[in-house]
């Protein structure tokens, strides 16, 4: 409740504000000007003071102040920023959260912008592009995007006498794997299998030829045959106790049964390259191969946005620093310091060569045929909905089919809504 | 207030007699800053939400009214009874601590030296982040290598995915809850003991009265105010959980999280995960009404138990 009386008071404070400053805010370049940059990470932040570093150089009268927020906390406050009219400047989107802001008129559309600063739109992944356009307007900047690959544990499988995985490798081959691999007695599992959408069923539901939400958004493919193929990949896998349980992926990650060793194989994004390559346990013994195929090869991709906020005062100077968070001095920075894969084509270079030793390039060879994560609707109300619906799966409690149906009745009532 | 027996005094004339119109001007100043704090922060933010309660609330933009959709879907909601029911039964675990802390200031009373230790010790949770406490408790009932179950294995007892096991999460954040509220409710019950006149123990001992027996025969029932305020408070806070679940059950991947959500956190969901303002608006009015009933209901019930001396 008092976050509702902080954002009215703020809303009449912002106001006042607006007011008094509509007045002056002309054609002025020379005005000193300040703006908040807001993100999430903690990791990312000193590669982000850089890039601002280098746009204050060029822009000696704007000041860039980077903001980092908790991760649990950066959404509600954004909301209510926006609705009070003290949200940041620039700040991170996500595909997700992007509709909801797009359609509330929160975001400086850049369309304009993208004209005339001859940005080019092709030089980004076109599902994470298109994710940050809204009837037919540019609302975001594509900053980075991710694919999923199959992260592997050599010394597990060279234990196991099992051959690393390639780009030749179908399901078959990873459960012939994960089946050998998987050793009770050491406490070894040949691979995590949680309840992952984005690194996990998602793909798998695509590779067996599903769409998960049709184009249309209206209605979700979890029940057809390939939606339930996809899900059983993963169940088949929970069955036959190549995988730690639900429980026990609640207690310790997967990404951590992983780091310590216990699953050998575990499939999500190229954003924990980082954190095992500065694991010195790990950097010599993990690399990843792409995702392997079904009926076909496939991953979902998203990736952040930079967006800038529709009531900030001073639009002109946020749409320039904007562009140059999308150009390409900024993505060199970012894969420079290795924190992420810049979504600007061409400028990932320095981001493999940061990790020569794993073969990042299948991250990058993965956007030929990457799908856009599905975002229909009130996304993040649908994508809350999956543990619920999919346990007794997974546990093997329900039929998946039983399960797969409920729980695409559940998502299909939540897109009913809009 | 003190001086009715003596003479009425007379009041002086002068200045101080014309006080008596202005000073009205004169106490709505000097209450003004509590008032505007109070309308501010308390009764503002009340109204807003009640309005809110009628309305349909989106993300952005405005709301419009639909007088009480909000409250008919919630009576339909599974989710929200099932909520109510697990901050009840959140809440009756909870009760379950007091008897607990009862005894426990007892105790710490009877010690003479470094009393002041274990009031420090049961008090750290009270001002340790949230945060921290979270991760501790996820660390001590991990299912694989947590603390809990490594001191069960030394009895031959097989551990539990206390957490991560949907069949115990709520009672193994209820002994969280306990075991976090119990400094503030030591420093209370502790207060009210030092009131309770040694006399009455040394007369009782004379008379031959153990110490259990003084404890239930002179402690509980001169103690009972204290315990009442201790129960008031213990229920709202517990009815208002919240952190807990947030910290501790982020990143499960199972119905943990789905089976245990309190009412505060289906607010939470609604209000700021899935923009359904107007929803959670309601859901925090009910939440508002159901402790105010719960402490109706207490203080109806105390005439019974609570012995003011």
């Amino acid at each position: 409740m008092k976050r509702k009386w902080i954002a009215a008071t703020a809303m009449v404070v912002a106001t006042g504000l607006l007011a008094a400053c509509s007045g002056g805010s002309g054609d002025t370049s020379n005005e000193k000007v300040t703006l908040t940059y807001a993100n999430w990470s903690e990791d990312q932040t000193p590669a982000m003071k850089q890039i601002a570093a280098e746009f204050e150089k060029a822009n000696p009268n704007i000041t860039i102040k980077v903001q980092t927020l908790p991760w649990p906390e950066y959404w509600s406050t954004l909301q209510v920023g926006a609705a009070g009219g003290t949200a940041p400047d620039a700040f991170w989107m996500l595909a997700d959260h992007f509709r909801e802001y797009a359609k509330g008129g929160q975001l400086l559309d850049l369309s304009d912008t993208v004209k005339s600063n001859n940005i080019d739109m092709s030089a980004y992944p076109k599902p994470v592009s298109d994710s940050y356009t809204y009837e037919g307007k540019v609302f975001a900047l594509p900053k980075d995007f991710d694919t999923n690959g199959l992260w592997y544990n050599k010394a597990l499988f060279d234990a196991a006498g099992v051959k690393y995985p390639d780009d030749t490798w179908t399901w078959q081959d990873l459960q012939d794997a994960a089946k050998k691999l998987t050793d009770p007695k050491k406490g070894v599992w040949g691979i995590a299998a949680p309840i992952d959408s984005q690194g996990g069923f998602y793909n798998t539901i695509l590779q067996a030829g599903g769409s998960i939400i049709n184009p249309e958004g209206t209605a979700s493919d979890f029940a057809s045959p390939a939606g339930v193929a996809g899900l059983k990949f993963w169940t088949d896998l929970q069955a036959a106790g190549e995988s730690p349980t639900l429980k026990q992926l609640s207690d310790t990650e997967a990404v951590s049964m992983f780091e310590n060793q216990k699953v050998a194989m575990y499939t999500s994004g190229a954003y924990w390259a980082l954190r095992f390559y500065k694991n010195a346990d790990l950097k010599d013994k993990v690399d990843v191969a792409p995702l392997p195929q079904g009926v076909k090869r496939a991953t979902v991709t998203s990736g952040i946005g930079n967006a800038g906020y529709a009531g900030s005062k001073h639009p002109e100077e946020l749409k320039k620093f904007l562009a140059f968070l999308g150009g390409t001095k900024a993505a060199e920075i970012q894969a420079a310091t290795g924190t992420v894969l810049p979504a600007y084509q061409g400028t990932q270079k320095p981001w493999l060569d940061s990790m020569p030793e794993f073969h990042l390039q299948v991250f990058i060879d993965a956007i030929d045929y990457s799908v856009p994560l599905p975002v229909a609707g009130n996304a993040s109300e649908w994508q809350g909905l999956a543990p619920q619906f999919l346990s007794p799966a997974w546990d093997g409690k329900k039929p998946v089919e039983q399960a797969a149906k409920e729980y695409q009745d559940a998502v299909d009532q939540v897109l009913a809504k809009q | 207030m003190t001086n009715v027996a003596t003479k009425p005094v007379r009041r002086p004339t002068g200045r101080r007699t014309g006080v008596s119109k202005p000073s009205g001007w004169w106490a709505l100043a000097f209450i003004a800053p509590a008032t505007i704090g109070l309308v501010a922060l308390y009764v503002w933010p009340f109204l807003s939400t009640l309005m809110k309660s009628f309305q349909d609330v989106p993300a952005f933009g405005p709301a419009t009214f639909v007088g009480i959709e909000n409250y008919t879907t919630l009576i339909g909601d599974g989710d929200f009874w099932k909520a109510f029911g697990n901050s009840a039964l959140y809440t009756a675990i909870i009760l379950l601590g007091i008897p607990l802390a009862v005894v426990l200031a007892a105790l710490i009373e009877q010690v003479g030296r470094g009393r002041a230790i274990y009031r420090v010790l049961f008090f750290l949770p009270v001002v340790t982040l949230p945060v921290a406490i979270g991760m501790v408790w996820r660390f001590i009932y991990n299912g694989d290598f947590g603390l809990l179950n490594y001191v069960l294995s030394w009895f031959g007892v097989d551990g539990q995915f206390w957490v991560a096991d949907p069949r115990f999460t709520i009672y193994a954040f209820g002994v969280v809850g306990i075991w976090m509220g119990l400094g503030i409710n030591l420093i209370i019950l502790g207060a009210g003991l030092q009131a309770i006149p040694k006399a009455l123990y040394e007369a009782s001992a004379l008379d031959g009265a153990g110490r259990v027996r003084q404890f239930f025969h002179i402690t509980v029932p001169l103690l009972s105010p204290s315990i009442f305020f201790v129960t008031i408070l213990s229920v709202i806070a517990a009815l208002q959980m919240f952190d807990l679940l947030f910290i501790m059950l982020r990143g499960v991947n199972n119905t943990a999280l789905t089976d245990s959500k309190t009412i505060v956190y289906l607010f939470y969901e609604k209000a700021f995960v899935q923009f359904d303002q107007g929803y959670g608006a309601a859901i925090a009015i009910v939440l508002l009404m159901v402790i105010m009933i719960a402490t109706a209901v207490q203080f109806r019930l105390q005439r019974s138990w609570v012995f003011y001396g």
